[in-house]
């Protein structure tokens, strides 16, 4: 499977990656070369073979559903590039 | 004590016991052995002051004669484990400034077993690298050196490995997606295992590929592995894939004998190309584990060759499903907006310069792989396929392989740099012989066997059953001391 430049641009945007219309012919001959190394795969004869969901044979464990954790705002908040009034801020998003 | 940075995990325990050598003291050479050891660039975050202050504590600790192994041993970590108040930034440059509010499990339980933090340790960005050349923080170097070329430590464990290799610190936090603990080891001549999936929690370490992540430890020794697993080890109900499992005493496992035991010795590692120096590194490897009366047993993993594809699709996925989260808003670095961007220009221009080449690269090929109409010819297959790679480990286990010898590497530390126009295949090759471990859960162990001919060590791969770390070392102690590695890199940083 080839990548064509459109295909680049679109698994870019699906990504939230801004790459630049210029690069993506490069874009799209790198993902080319390694999805041409995952064709491999195919040679692999897979019939009936599950998806390997957990490598290890083991339920995931559940809990309570119950608040067990809170009220730290601050400490949620410290990290952001931009906080105010309690909240994260980001640019417009309602038109 | 003339330069106890240079001492062993279990060395220093003793000494400190024994009121031979203090934590502070201790921590002093180390620090200074850190400051001296700039060259290398493998501490980027240090904390001088935080590592006196828990030496102290440590020093008091053991005073009431009832401390835990680790208590008072210098380390460094992982710029990948979120450590409180301290910059953990998974070598990226997304998480500028980023000082986490918590603290991981693996290092709360070192620290709380009065383990020392120095400081945090250069890293491929997000662990995706086998050179440690694509961190943030510029290369990682590699102590060896065999002429002015300056080597790559590996990846993407690398500033660990340096750190370790040169006597920065005492032992390492690493982890291992593909080969990032086991790889470094081999190039910098020490030790690194990745244990079982499960046996170490994953919590608060930042996540690349949450299947195949695990934490381990990069030491100086095969007994110190089996000390330092043990504090790192152990059911976390803060990660539900965290086995509810005893922790046995690794270290006690270590007897040295290994008579009737049997080791695979899997054809399909015997790849196509493979350098002399590492066939006959790993005809010497089985020589030991004979002589020491083990049983060497040819045996086939048939699904081998198609690992590493495998894995090229899976890291992917779920990578670009992980850093999703790194979208400008609620920590790292966000992009300058230009007039009348909206929030979808604010992610991907946060993203387009936060990411680096490599990781860009990984979210964008996990993200087509993932996308509608490719979900099942390449996610789905490569599942598929890594459920008959674990078959086939199940299999051999189940007719009595005890563990499994392997090389650690297809080569000897390169050049940094010298893989720069290189293919990204090429570079990804690095992880032939480790990435099967992950993608079957298994535990894997990189032990310092030889050297190349132009001095430059070279490690083998031991691979063991789910959950039998203990064995798995005692194996690992066996080959190490059949082999004597002892030569250290020369000092020239």
């Amino acid at each position: 499977m080839s990548i064509n430049i459109d295909t680049a641009r679109k698994v870019a945007k699906l990504a939230r990656i801004r790459v630049d219309e210029a690069d993506l012919a490069a874009l799209a001959t790198e993902l080319s070369g390694i999805l041409g190394f995952m064709e491999q795969l195919n040679e692999v004869d897979v019939e009936g073979v599950e998806p390997m969901t957990s490598v290890t044979p083991m339920r995931l464990k559940r809990r309570a559903d119950v608040v067990t954790d809170g009220n730290i705002p601050a400490q949620i908040l410290k990290n952001a590039p931009d906080a105010r009034e309690g909240f994260f801020a980001v640019p417009k998003v309602v038109e | 004590m003339t330069h106890p940075n240079e001492l062993t995990i279990a060395a220093a325990r003793d000494a400190l016991r024994q009121g031979e050598l203090t934590a502070t003291d201790l921590t002093m050479a180390c620090l200074t052995a850190m400051d001296a050891g700039d060259g290398l660039n493998a501490f980027v975050h240090k904390t001088p002051e935080l590592a006196l202050d828990m030496a102290r504590a440590a020093d008091a600790r053991i005073k009431t004669g009832d401390a835990p192994a680790m208590c008072g041993i210098p380390l460094g970590i992982k710029d990948l484990f979120c450590t409180k108040g301290v910059a953990s930034q998974a070598g990226s440059r997304i998480l500028q400034g980023f000082k986490p509010e918590y603290e991981s499990t693996v290092t709360a339980q070192l620290f709380n077993a009065g383990a020392v933090m120095l400081g945090k340790l250069n890293m491929d960005e997000f662990a995706m690298g086998s050179s440690n050349e694509t961190s943030c923080y510029g290369n990682a170097i590699n102590p060896w050196k065999v002429d002015d070329r300056a080597l790559t430590p590996g990846g993407s464990s690398g500033g660990s490995a340096a750190a370790v290799a040169a006597d920065l610190c005492l032992a390492a936090t690493g982890t291992d997606t593909g080969g990032s603990i086991r790889q470094p080891a081999a190039f910098t001549g020490i030790v690194g295992i990745k244990p079982t999936y499960g046996r170490v929690s994953r919590w608060g370490v930042v996540a690349f590929a949450s299947s195949l992540d695990q934490a381990g430890p990069m030491t100086k020794s095969v007994r110190d592995a089996a000390i330092m697993l043990g504090a790192m080890s152990g059911h976390d109900p803060k990660d539900s894939t965290s086995a509810e499992l005893a922790v046995p005493d690794f270290e006690a496992a270590l007897t040295g004998d290994i008579r009737g035991r049997k080791i695979g010795i899997p054809r399909e590692y015997r790849m196509e190309g493979m350098p002399a120096e590492i066939e006959a590194l790993w005809t010497d490897g089985t020589a030991m584990l004979k002589d020491a009366g083990a049983e060497i047993v040819d045996i086939s993993l048939p699904h081998t060759k198609y690992a590493l594809p495998a894995y090229y699709v899976i890291a992917p996925a779920e990578a670009s499903s992980n850093l999703a989260r790194y979208d400008g808003v609620r920590y790292g670095h966000r992009a300058k907006l230009g007039p009348g961007d909206g929030i979808t220009e604010m992610y991907e221009k946060t993203r387009a310069e936060g990411f680096g080449h490599e990781v860009q690269r990984r979210v964008m090929i996990g993200t087509y792989v993932l996308s509608a109409g490719f979900y099942d010819a390449y996610y789905n297959r490569a599942r598929r396929v890594r459920a008959l790679i674990k078959q086939d480990f199940d299999q051999v286990f189940a007719a009595g392989i005890d563990a499994i010898l392997t090389p650690a590497t297809p080569s000897a530390a390169f050049g940094l740099g010298e893989m720069a126009n290189a293919d990204p295949i090429q570079m990804y090759l690095n992880d032939v012989f480790t990435v099967t471990v992950n993608l079957a859960g298994l535990p894997g162990i990189s032990v310092p066997v030889g050297q190349d001919k132009q001095g430059l060590p070279l490690g083998l791969q031991l691979i063991g059953k789910p959950w039998e770390e203990a064995d798995l070392l005692n194996h690992a102690y066996v080959l190490e001391r059949a082999a004597g590695f002892v030569v250290k890199p020369e000092k020239w940083w």
